[in-house]
């Protein structure tokens, strides 16, 4: 469990040394100085370690100056590598010739705190748009969140292709259907895409800077609304990552119903994906009968917990709503009924000859890209990658359960489609199982008040991915920063590199299979 | 009572008006129920025309005479095209003046002028539509001919209604070149009403539009017309199929009793083709879009066989 740490400390010797602000129960985390920041990254990448997530905190108010993290995954491991930053001399050695996922973390930490990193070759803005001043650095200490923003103009420069017959589709940010904003600009010829480039950004929101006025209890509402399809799975990794923090130690009725939470949010988000791939080819039935499936589940969960996608359910702690026998009834007969449902649609998804010249072999990510830029959940599953905290960094109660990972290899949008099949499959099996044998102490404990200068860290295999929050005390033991990576964090890049050799006409189908989250990106 | 042509041919072009968007209603309704869903009414058709009428256009600053007259161009010519094919009576002064091959003509048309109205604006989506459209137009008009001809070899003729007149006066669907010719009828007029497999009337993806790729800048009376004459066009070709190939019942002596009965029988054959095409629709995922070209490619074998095993066999 230690072989990346062990591996950083031989490499980098004296130099690097443990991290004791990271809370007991959470992950390792070493520190290592500035200049041996890329050499730890090396050496990570050497033993096929992948990035996880990259981002800056202002410690300032310690007395010290900024800090960048890395975080890095290994089969069950996760490595936090700390560097200090100066604030006369805001730099840091740019990680992204190594790991390509750190492309877009770097430009997001140089936009939002002003660090820049050097060596990343593109200095463009992310997350920020130019419409701010480029030093208007909202997640800086001295950035008063109710500053109102004086508008400058700028212009983003998009990667350009030219010559005879190309020509560039601007598409977005606001659609034609009802979904999130984002930009995506093709280059292409004729139908033949040369390069997708994304511009996200339009729902930024500030969430990681107001997390910062919110006390840790009020902070899990904020939590839940990063994504809202994705809410149960946001607020159980805050609540995780809060509890190291504290070292609450929870009932195991309440972790168990947590687990029944998160499979519930992953049926329903997978049946309605399921669907609306279907659509996106045109093939209507099966998006109206998934989507009916859907509902009905929703309105279980609005019948049984109160809430359709089951917001609000987890704090800091433990969970708000129980389940009694009638409840524990419902869900077991709603099993049953959703299994006869299901599996006929499945056949008709796969035996069907037009749907199946669609979906496969259209935007395929091979194994290697995949790699290569450290995607996660769903979308690393369908492309060979075997990562599913479930089963990599067990939370309870899932030590206590097995799950067994669908993993393809071909990487395509049916690969991503059939990834959603097996893990509905999966967790209808996983919900049985916890309704068998949830344990009938506490739902809630108190959690205890934090320390000045901890962090928490915690890892919830959400429906999308991996989930990561990222949490430091202040001072005075309020939050001092809180770091968000929702899964759509690195896999938008995942699309911009699966589209090519695709036709235009082909790129919703891709996105769909992707689905990634506007709003858990943006943040 | 004998019914003076003249008023035969104005009968026909208001059924043409007012049956199209009931037809295109009644196919909604029949794939609501396919899928499981409640229908919107049958007049909901009516209803969204009411709406784009009673609208504002925008029009775009740069949208030049062929943007802004090209609904109402592309309105008259399909109706005019409804006075060419029998619906209702095979007595049609028109139908004397026009054969088929001016019917694929007015539909060219139509499509020309709706593609350089995509182009106009000059938005991308706009000239990705018309290019696309222009690609299955090219592989589509020669089939569609093709499948007529392999008709008009039997019936000795390229008037439409004398070919109803011969097809239905003995001439049985089982003749080899008439099934050929039926097949590849179908998969042209899938592709020129643009229903899927290859185009998605619903869709709402910029991206893989190819009809509503080229008129995503129409607003309000302009949409409106375009959208009467997109359900009049699958009208016309689901009439005309019933015309070349099914013709029995159509009226050919003009009296008010016999396009009585001609209507409903009318009424009845269309009713069963809304639910063949909901088949088929329901059936079939869209194709990709270079598929559509060997999809295109069979309508043509199709004909071509049809043509052959007329001289062959017959």
């Amino acid at each position: 469990m230690i072989r990346l740490k062990s591996l950083v400390l031989n490499e980098l010797g004296k130099d690097a040394r443990e991290d004791d602000s990271l809370a007991p129960s959470s992950v390792s985390s070493l520190v290592v100085p500035r200049k041996r920041f890329a050499d730890a990254a090396r050496t990570l990448k050497k033993d096929y370690a992948l990035l996880a997530a990259e981002w800056a905190a202002d410690e300032t108010p310690f007395g010290r100056g900024f800090a960048v993290f890395a975080c890095f995954r290994r089969e069950q491991e996760y490595l936090v590598i700390k560097t200090e930053v100066p604030v006369g001399d805001a730099t840091f050695p740019s990680l992204t010739k190594k790991y390509a996922a750190a492309y877009r973390f770097e430009r997001q930490i140089q936009s939002l705190m002003g660090l820049t990193p050097v060596g990343n070759p593109d200095d463009r803005p992310w997350i920020k748009h130019e419409d701010w001043p480029a030093n208007a650095w909202p997640l800086r200490k001295t950035f008063d969140a109710k500053t109102t923003m004086q508008r400058v103009p700028g212009e983003y420069r998009w990667i350009r292709a030219e010559g005879d017959g190309i020509y560039e589709i601007p598409v977005g940010p606001v659609h034609a259907g009802i979904i999130e904003p984002g930009h995506f600009r093709f280059q292409a010829m004729g139908e033949d895409v040369i390069n997708l480039e994304e511009k996200l950004g339009y729902v930024h929101k500030g969430i990681e800077k107001r997390f910062e006025s919110f006390s840790w209890q009020e902070a899990a509402r904020l939590a839940g609304r990063v994504s809202g399809d994705t809410t149960v799975a946001h607020s159980l990794s805050y609540s995780r990552a809060v509890e190291a923090l504290t070292g609450t130690v929870l009932p195991d009725r309440a972790q168990w119903l947590r687990a029944l939470f998160l499979e519930r949010e992953r049926i329903a988000n997978h049946l309605g994906d399921l669907g609306a791939i279907c659509n996106d080819v045109a093939f209507t039935f099966l998006f109206y009968q998934f989507h009916r499936l859907k509902e009905i589940l929703l309105r279980t969960n609005h019948h049984l917990f109160g809430h359709r996608f089951l917001m609000d359910r987890i704090v800091p702690g433990g969970v708000v709503v129980d389940i009694d026998g009638e409840g524990v009834l419902a869900i077991t007969n709603e099993l049953a009924w959703l299994e006869r449902e299901y599996e006929p649609l499945v056949t008709i998804y796969d035996e069907n000859a037009s749907l199946e010249d669609r979906v496969r072999d259209a935007g395929v990510l091979r194994p290697e890209q995949a790699r290569d830029l450290c995607a996660v959940g769903i979308v690393a599953r369908a492309s060979g990658l075997n990562l599913d905290c479930r089963v990599d960094h067990p939370f309870p109660p899932y030590d206590r359960i097995s799950v067994n990972v669908p993993v393809l290899i071909s990487g395509d949008a049916h690969a991503r489609a059939w990834v959603r099949v097996e893990e509905i499959r999966e967790s209808i099996r996983i919900i049985r199982e916890i309704l068998r044998t949830v344990p009938s102490d506490g739902l809630i404990v108190p959690i205890g008040d934090p320390l000045p200068d901890r962090s928490g860290f915690a890892a919830v295999e959400g429906w999308r991915g991996e989930i990561l929050y990222w949490v430091q005390s202040g001072p005075n033991g309020e939050i001092n920063r809180c770091m968000v990576r929702d899964p759509s964090s690195v896999n938008w890049l995942g699309l911009e590199q699966c589209i090519h050799g695709n036709i235009v006409p082909d790129f919703p189908l891709c996105n769909k299979s992707f689905n990634q989250s506007y709003s858990g990106h943006d943040l | 009572m004998k019914v003076h042509p003249l008023l035969i041919e104005l009968i026909q072009v208001f059924v043409l008006l007012f049956a199209a968007p009931l037809f295109a209603g009644w196919v909604k309704m029949v794939k609501c129920w396919s899928q499981g869903r409640t229908s919107p009414s049958l007049l909901q058709p009516y209803r969204d025309l009411c709406k784009l009428f009673s609208k504002d256009v925008a029009l775009a600053e740069n949208a030049s005479w062929i943007f802004r007259s090209t609904p109402y161009l592309v309105f008259g010519v399909t109706v005019l095209a409804g006075g060419i094919i029998p619906i209702i009576s095979v007595d049609l002064p028109l139908s004397a003046t026009a054969d088929v091959i001016a019917l694929v003509a007015l539909f060219a048309i139509a499509r020309f002028f709706t593609a350089l109205a995509g182009m106009d604006i000059g938005t991308s989506f706009g000239g990705m539509g018309s290019s696309r459209e222009m690609t299955i137009a090219s592989l589509a008009e020669p089939a569609m001919l093709m499948a007529i001809f392999a008709v008009s070899l039997a019936s000795k003729s390229t008037s439409l209604s004398q070919m109803a007149i011969v097809v239905s006066q003995g001439y049985s669907i089982l003749r080899p070149s008439l099934a050929f010719a039926l097949l590849a009828f179908i998969l042209i007029a899938l592709t020129e009403t643009g229903r899927v497999p290859v185009d998605n009337p619903a869709t709402h993806l910029e991206l893989t539009m190819i009809h509503e790729a080229m008129i995503l800048e129409y607003s309000g009376r302009h949409l409106a017309l375009i959208e009467w004459a997109k359900m009049m066009k699958l009208f016309l070709f689901i009439t005309l199929g019933i015309a070349v190939f099914f013709p029995w019942g159509i009226d050919a002596a003009g009296g008010a009793a016999g396009l009585a009965s001609s209507f409903l029988i009318m009424s009845l054959k269309l009713g069963i083709s809304g639910v063949g095409l909901v088949l088929i629709e329901t059936g079939l995922a869209k194709m990709r879009i270079f598929r559509v070209t060997e999809f295109l490619g069979s309508a043509f074998l199709f004909a071509t066989l049809g043509m052959l095993s007329f001289f062959i066999l017959e």
